[in-house]
């Protein structure tokens, strides 16, 4: 069982769709105890930083969210999803943290290039991990943000993508994934990484 | 560079996908959640649905066929039409939609776009102008028209455009009244002004006849092309259009 965080400013239909048609068994948690039942969690999102922690904190899905990465559960964030497990964004202007499961902070793409980015982009895969089993060196994938994580430079970095700058667009920290992109909106080559996350939830994060 | 956008259009009355000539005498081109299909499958980057009959009565059945059109694609879905408060916008991302479009309702309160960009982040806030080109005394410009097209909003679309932007639209979808519908180009002219003056994408709308069109646009600096009538009556596919753009140096999603 996938479940995928709905804190009520999220794009939980999207991704909720997507796996209908990959015909997952999923449902939508907007509340703590579903999360401590799943066998994965999608961490969705689309929105603003603020305003997301504030309805993650709201509803205890914070704390869910920390105790399930403690518990070593696959989860993955998308898009916003992925910058909340971070420490902080430059896009909280309240100073408002993030979840601090990752040390990463977002900042700001760079006033060369139009913001926000938005399109279909290459995701460079650099480490070839399950998360993008059948996806060739390089599929385009659908971004839409203004906000990035720097790449950390390590093994973490899953794939780079450029736009005014390289950032990482897909990491992974432990059983933690996150993807700057949106698979859900991403056509085949999205399907397949949610295919690839379902299945690697089921192995138990292998 | 990012490869440039080809998004089919699809404007929506009463829960049909029609369309008109210069925003009057519409013809029914289609179920939504069918074309929607058809369209993804072939190749479209994005689509963009607009309910040109949407009121306040009908927010109900809106919803319906959005929800049906997002479980049935995996590309992004620009929904518009008669938003006029964060409470709509919410709804309308809720039951699918990536990205809301707003047009009218933006330029009677601007302050609309700020709340919702604040609340759902500006990447989901598309700002929808409809642009009529005045020209007096061989002085070009473009006045902002609303309500489908029909009444002057007495403001400079240039000027409207870059307000918008500062207030938080996070694209544009710039519309040629007097091109919509015509398959007689793009107005490139606006392009090229808008390109100068705002760091938002651009959609260009109205005028697509084909893909030197869209060619065009790209050239006067719009970042993705939006077309209706061409691709509804099977003038051309959308990969079509792609291998045509792809041919003449323009990179796109193949």
């Amino acid at each position: 069982m996938i479940a995928i965080v709905d804190y009520g400013l999220n794009n939980v239909r999207s991704v909720a769709n997507a796996l209908c048609r990959l015909r997952v068994e999923h449902i939508i948690a907007s509340e703590p105890t579903p999360l401590r039942q799943a066998d994965g969690i999608i961490l969705p999102g689309v929105g603003a930083f603020s305003a997301g922690m504030r309805a993650l904190r709201a509803a205890g899905l914070d704390i869910a969210l920390r105790e399930a990465a403690a518990q070593e559960v696959p989860v993955l964030g998308i898009c916003l999803g992925m910058q909340m497990l971070a420490a902080g964004s430059e896009e909280a202007r309240d100073g408002a943290p993030g979840l601090g499961i990752l040390h990463h902070r977002a900042v700001k793409l760079p006033p060369e290039v139009k913001v926000p980015h938005v399109g279909w982009n290459r995701v460079h895969i650099i480490r070839s991990k399950c998360l993008f089993s059948d996806l060739g060196e390089a599929p385009y994938m659908y971004f839409t943000h203004s906000y990035f994580l720097p790449a950390a430079g390590g093994e973490s970095d899953l794939a780079v993508t450029e736009y005014g700058t390289t950032f990482v667009s897909a990491l992974r920290e432990g059983s933690l994934w996150g993807v700057q992109f949106h698979p859900e909106k991403s056509g085949h080559d999205g399907r397949q990484l949610l295919r690839n996350f379902v299945q690697l939830a089921g192995r138990g994060g292998q | 560079m990012l490869p440039k956008r080809i998004i089919p259009c699809l404007d929506v009355a009463d829960g049909r996908v029609v369309k008109g000539v210069k925003f009057a005498g519409l013809r029914d081109a289609g179920d939504p959640q069918e074309l929607a299909a058809v369209y993804s499958e072939a190749g479209a980057d994005e689509l963009v649905f607009l309910d040109i009959s949407a009121t306040v009565q009908k927010r109900r059945t809106m919803l319906q066929w959005v929800a049906g059109v997002a479980a049935e694609v995996s590309i992004p879905l620009t929904v518009g039409g008669g938003i006029e408060s964060p409470a709509h916008v919410r709804d309308i991302l809720r039951s699918g939609a990536d990205k809301v479009s707003i047009n009218t309702a933006a330029v009677r309160d601007p302050a609309l776009i700020d709340s919702a960009a604040a609340e759902f982040g500006r990447q989901c806030i598309v700002v929808a102008i409809d642009a009529r080109r005045l020209d007096s005394a061989g002085e070009l410009s473009w006045e902002v028209r609303t309500h489908g097209g029909s009444q002057s909003a007495d403001m400079d679309a240039l000027e409207w455009a870059e307000r918008a932007v500062e207030l938080g639209a996070g694209e544009l979808l710039v519309t040629s009244v007097d091109r919509d519908g015509t398959t007689s180009g793009y107005d490139v002219e606006l392009i090229a002004e808008l390109h100068e003056r705002v760091p938002v994408p651009i959609i260009a709308s109205g005028g697509a006849g084909g893909p030197e069109d869209m060619l065009a646009a790209f050239e006067a600096g719009a970042d993705a092309a939006l077309a209706a009538s061409i691709f509804h009556y099977g003038d051309w596919s959308v990969r079509g259009v792609k291998e045509f753009l792809s041919d003449a140096g323009v990179e796109v999603r193949l």
